[in-house]
């Protein structure tokens, strides 16, 4: 059974701002899944009405299969994390998580061996007595996960729970993150506006814009074949090159790049006929450079950026396009004004 | 630029700031030193150091009635101004509902209302409502002066609060009612005690209001040093004003020491 189901829901804020707009949801028993996108896109707005702290105007909302419009959140059954923790302040570690037990008719040695237990999954062993404020933010984290866990939640619920950690922490804790989540088999709804997060995490991939979803998907998915522009810019560097459609083949679709020259693309989002206008996708990281004459696009270096292990080159081709092109560095960078010759695979490039 | 120059500007101010302290704590400092005067006239010199003036204080009847009447009124009329106050505040904070807006200003109203105004207002409408005045009128109005400053400080520390918490508490499986008292309230106790406070401090120094408000006999200590100060200078003045001083400085004083001492989680 889905843990979760969204079924054509909408909210609105007001007559003008419809925060989400008529998305259906599937979050399958046991998997992650992602909410991701930009702020402003309805993302946490989606998991505040499965948490039920927003009520939708349309739709349905079913956890484990029951209807749960009307039903307050603290009879849902589930565990939240907040961005900022939320712990209470006032409550020792202990009492903190063994919060949600004493609303649920736990016995006391029951509490104790379940709040045990919920600090060693965390990690944190040992720390009952202490006040939140004398923990580290990564320390907070974790006793929230903790105190949402212990409950046995049908619904894991993750508010852009890393973004208040700094990086190296944020890392960690997303590894481990991810490992308790595997280990519990916690069907997850976690709320991101990090790629990188939704891309390593996540089993289901769900990219938002403007109360919309723009594709959902498994990360490779999402990030390999993206079905719009939106999609394509939001998770990594994309180059977008206007084109024109020439020739659709069995082995490939041939696009016209003007003074460019031209491109073989193996992919695309919707099927389309010769003399149509499409933009091509080519992710930076795919793009392989050569020495000039070596077929593919001739192109000059415009600009260069180093960073060590990698670098960022503007690549012009004739025409004035410039293309993204990132690489990590075995030898020496390119030098500016030199020209080269960029080899793009079919497999790598797409039609929007 | 001379290196003494900044000397003289720094004793400068010093000086000043000292002047004003001694504006504002001398007659502060006068009326206590002269409580503790032997002798009859309530002037310097002091002739002789001694309880007598507060032994008096004690023994008079009338004065003593007028400190129940406004420790059992400061204490009712806060305790009321507080209970209404929260849930006010909290009505204002966490949800949102038609008239919001006008609800908040007509409750800071009585701020901004100079208190003559409101003693007036207040006193005409028994009258219209054909009602004498009474303990209760009295109750009813400084509940009335103090609920503004509740609802503020309430208010100042909701908004610091982040939803959050109330929201975890939810998600846990709290209803409403429990994550009240279980989260809300004792984080918000340190503001809940300190409007508490503000009101019985308001309610015990208020005079002008309760002057129109209080029935013919009742006697506040403000309004009792009022009418005692009508026919004479007695020391025993000095006495009962140095008691108000120990009890309007020190309340405040412990309720902050509680405050951070509960805020220390302890």
């Amino acid at each position: 059974m889905n843990a979760v189901e969204l079924h054509r829901i909408t909210r609105r804020f007001s007559s003008a701002v419809v925060a989400v707009d008529n998305i259906d949801l599937t979050v399958p028993a046991g998997a992650f899944v992602t909410l991701l996108g930009p702020s402003g896109c309805g993302k946490t707005t989606t998991l505040r009405m499965i948490a039920g702290l927003e009520t939708p105007d349309e739709g349905d909302v079913m956890i484990k299969g029951n209807r749960m419009n009307e039903v307050p959140i603290h009879r849902r059954n589930l565990g939240m994390v907040f961005q900022n923790y939320a712990l209470f302040p006032h409550k020792t570690i202990y009492d903190n998580v063994a919060f949600g037990l004493k609303y649920r008719n736990v016995g006391k040695d029951e509490i104790r061996r379940r709040v045990k237990q919920a600090l060693d999954i965390v990690r944190l062993p040992g720390v009952e007595e202490r006040f939140p404020a004398q923990l580290s933010g990564g320390q907070q984290q974790r006793i929230a996960l903790a105190r949402a866990l212990v409950i046995e939640p049908d619904v894991l619920l993750l508010d852009e729970p890393l973004s208040a950690l700094d990086a190296n922490l944020r890392e960690e804790m997303r590894v481990e993150l991810k490992n308790i989540q595997r280990r519990i088999g916690v069907a997850t709804v976690f709320v991101t506006h990090d790629q990188g997060e939704a891309l390593a995490m996540s089993d289901l991939v769900v990219v938002m814009n403007k109360g919309h979803i723009e594709q959902m998907g498994a990360p490779t998915e999402v990030y390999e074949q993206p079905r719009s522009e939106f999609v394509a810019s939001f998770l990594g560097n994309a180059n977008f090159l206007p084109a024109t459609v020439r020739q659709v083949a069995s082995d490939g679709i041939s696009v016209d790049l003007g003074a460019a020259g031209a491109l073989l693309v193996s992919d695309a989002a919707r099927p389309v006929s010769p003399g149509e206008a499409v933009k091509v996708v080519v992710r930076a990281e795919k793009i392989d450079i050569a020495p000039p004459g070596n077929g593919g696009l001739s192109a000059t270096v415009a600009d260069v950026d180093y960073l060590g292990s990698m670098a960022r080159y503007q690549m012009e081709l004739p025409g004035g396009h410039r293309l993204l092109s990132l690489v990590s560095l075995k030898d020496r960078a390119l030098e500016l004004g030199q020209s080269v010759s960029l080899q793009i695979n079919p497999r790598h490039c797409r039609i929007l | 630029m001379s290196a003494d120059r900044p000397d003289l500007g720094w004793n400068g101010l010093q000086l000043l700031t000292l002047c004003v302290y001694i504006f504002m704590f001398a007659p502060i400092i006068v009326v206590v030193l002269l409580a503790f005067n032997s002798a009859r006239t309530g002037s310097f010199p002091m002739e002789g150091f001694s309880f007598v003036w507060f032994g008096k204080l004690f023994e008079n009847a009338s004065i003593m009635d007028a400190f129940q009447t406004s420790l059992v009124l400061a204490v009712t009329s806060s305790f009321l101004a507080t209970a209404i106050g929260v849930m006010a505040a909290i009505a204002l904070i966490r949800y949102s509902f038609k008239g919001k807006a006008v609800i908040n200003n007509l409750l800071s109203l009585p701020l901004l209302m100079p208190e003559v105004v409101l003693g007036v207002a207040l006193l005409m409408f028994l009258k219209f409502l054909e009602q004498p005045r009474s303990y209760m009128l009295l109750l009813l109005g400084h509940t009335i002066l103090s609920l503004p400053y509740v609802v503020l400080v309430v208010q100042a520390r909701l908004v610091g609060m982040r939803q959050h918490y109330e929201e975890a508490a939810m998600s846990l499986g709290a209803n409403r009612l429990q994550t009240f008292f279980a989260v809300t309230l004792p984080l918000m106790a340190p503001a809940v005690l300190g409007g508490f406070l503000f009101a019985a401090t308001l309610s015990f120094d208020n005079i002008t209001a309760t002057l129109f408000w209080k029935k013919p006999g009742i006697e506040t200590v403000p309004t009792k040093i009022f009418a005692m100060l009508r026919t004479s200078i007695s020391p025993e003045i000095n006495a009962l004003g140095a008691v108000m001083i120990v009890i309007t400085v020190a309340l405040p004083l412990v309720g902050g020491f509680v405050v951070r001492r509960f805020a220390k989680g302890k």
